[in-house]
C-alpha cells in the first residue's frame, strides 16, 4: 500500500482518528483500574495505621484543617472492644527537601508515639527512603511532654539521618504538627 | 539481518544505555536500587513493544508530515496505560518510581525506535526489535541499579548483607554518573578484547 499523501484533509483525519482511538482506550483502562487503585490506596492507609498503633478492631475517621496549614490532617481514632487504644494521624510537612511528604503517626495515652510510617515522599531516592527504616524506630515510645522533637543539631533529641538532615527536620515537623492538632482536638 | 540478530542487538551491540546513550534521564534517576531499575526497564519494554507494533501496523496510513505527533500520541497512551495499571496492581513500585513513569513518554529510545525502525519494517521485526531493545534497556538499568545498591546500601534486590550505611555517594546522582561511566568503559574494553 502506498504511503498516504500529506494533504490537509489527510492530516486532519489521521490525527483525529489517532487521538480518538487513544482517548477511547485510555477511558476504558481508566474505568477498569479505578476501583483497584482506590482499593490499593485504602489498603496502604490501613496497613500504615496497623503499623503505628496497637491492635484494634474499629476505626473512627475525621479530618481537621490546622491553623496556617495548607492541607487537612486525617485522624483515625482506634478502638478495641469499645475501649480507645490510640489515634493515628495522617500528617504532612512542606519542609521536605523536595516538596510535601505525608507520614502516619500513631499516638497512645495522648502523648506517647506508638509508631510512624512514611506514606509518600519525593525526597532524594535512596536517602529519603531511610526514613522508612530503623531510623524511625527512635520515635517509638517517646513521650512528647518531655521529648524534644527536633534534630540534635537544632538542640533537640532526634538523631538526624546522615546527609539527610532536611528530611529528618521535616519528619519532626510533620510529627509535631500531628501532635499539636491532637492536643487541640483533646482540648475541645 | 536475521531475527535473532535483530533481537540480540539491543543487549550489547546497540545497547540503548551503554552504546547509544539514549534515555539517560530515567537511567540516572531511578537506578538507586536494582528493583527500581528492573521495574523501570520492564515498564519501558512494554511501552516499546506495544508502540513498535502499532506504529508498524499503521505506518502506511499516516501521512509523513504528522507522523511524529501521531507516534507521540500512541506512545503517551501506552505510557498512561502502564501508569494506571502499575498504580492499581503494584502500588509500592509505582511509589518508588514516581514521576519517572509518565516520563517514559519522552524517553528517546521509544520514539527513536518508532521512527528509525518500526516505521520502516514489518510487524514481526518491529516487535522483536522493541523486545530486544527494551530488554537491553532493562538489563542495563538492572545492572546499574545492582552496582549502585551494592555499594550505596550494601544490599542486592533489597537483601541487606552489610549492616549500617555504605558508600553514600553511590545512592546520589553523582554515583549514577560514576557507575555509568565505569560500566561503559568496562563494556568498551570487553568489546575490544
Amino acid at each position: 500500500m502506498a504511503k498516504k499523501e500529506s494533504s490537509f484533509i489527510n492530516m486532519v483525519l489521521t490525527l483525529f482518528v489517532v487521538t480518538a482511538v487513544a482517548a477511547l482506550a485510555l477511558g476504558a483502562v481508566y474505568n477498569a483500574t479505578k476501583e483497584p487503585i482506590a482499593i490499593a490506596k485504602r489498603l496502604k492507609i490501613e496497613k500504615a495505621i496497623g503499623e503505628v498503633l496497637p491492635e484494634f478492631d474499629k476505626i473512627e475517621e475525621f479530618k481537621t484543617l490546622p491553623e496556617g496549614g495548607k492541607d487537612s490532617l486525617t485522624f483515625y481514632n482506634a478502638f478495641k472492644n469499645g475501649e480507645p487504644v490510640g489515634t493515628a494521624v495522617r500528617t504532612y510537612t512542606d519542609n521536605g527537601f523536595s516538596g510535601r511528604f505525608w507520614i502516619m503517626v500513631g499516638f497512645t495515652d495522648g502523648d506517647v508515639i506508638s509508631g510512624t510510617s512514611v506514606l509518600e515522599h519525593k525526597e532524594t531516592p535512596g536517602l529519603g527512603d531511610k526514613m522508612k527504616t530503623i531510623w524511625a524506630d527512635q520515635f517509638k515510645g517517646k513521650n512528647l511532654t518531655t521529648y524534644k522533637l527536633k534534630v540534635k543539631k537544632d538542640g533537640g533529641d532526634v538523631d538526624a539521618i546522615t546527609a539527610a538532615t532536611i528530611s529528618s527536620r521535616a519528619f519532626c515537623d510533620a510529627t509535631q504538627r500531628a501532635y499539636n492538632e491532637l492536643k487541640k482536638e483533646e482540648g475541645q | 539481518m536475521n531475527q535473532l540478530q535483530n533481537f540480540t542487538k539491543g543487549f550489547i551491540k546497540d545497547n540503548p544505555v551503554f552504546v547509544l546513550l539514549l534515555g539517560m534521564c530515567p537511567t540516572l534517576a531511578v537506578t538507586s536500587t536494582a528493583i527500581n531499575g528492573l521495574g523501570m526497564g520492564l515498564a519501558t519494554t512494554f511501552v516499546l513493544v506495544m508502540s513498535n507494533i502499532v506504529v508498524s501496523l499503521i505506518k502506511n496510513l499516516i501521512p509523513d508530515k504528522v507522523r511524529i505527533p501521531s507516534f507521540i500520541v500512541i506512545i503517551a497512551s501506552f505510557v498512561t496505560i502502564v501508569e494506571l495499571t502499575m498504580q492499581a496492581y503494584v502500588p509500592d513500585l509505582f511509589d518508588s518510581l514516581g514521576i519517572f513513569i509518565p516520563l517514559i513518554v519522552v524517553n528517546c529510545i521509544v520514539l527513536g525506535r518508532a521512527e528509525a525502525f518500526a516505521s520502516k519494517n514489518n510487524v514481526v521485526s518491529s516487535m522483536i526489535d522493541g523486545l530486544g531493545m527494551g530488554l537491553g534497556f532493562a538489563f542495563a538499568l538492572t545492572l546499574l541499579g545492582t552496582v549502585r545498591e551494592l555499594f550505596g546500601s550494601g544490599s542486592i534486590f533489597g537483601m541487606k548483607f552489610i549492616p549500617g550505611d555504605a558508600i553514600l555517594v553511590f545512592v546520589l546522582s553523582p554515583g549514577a554518573f560514576i557507575t555509568l561511566g565505569y560500566l561503559i568503559a568496562l563494556l568498551n574494553r570487553l568489546k575490544k578484547a
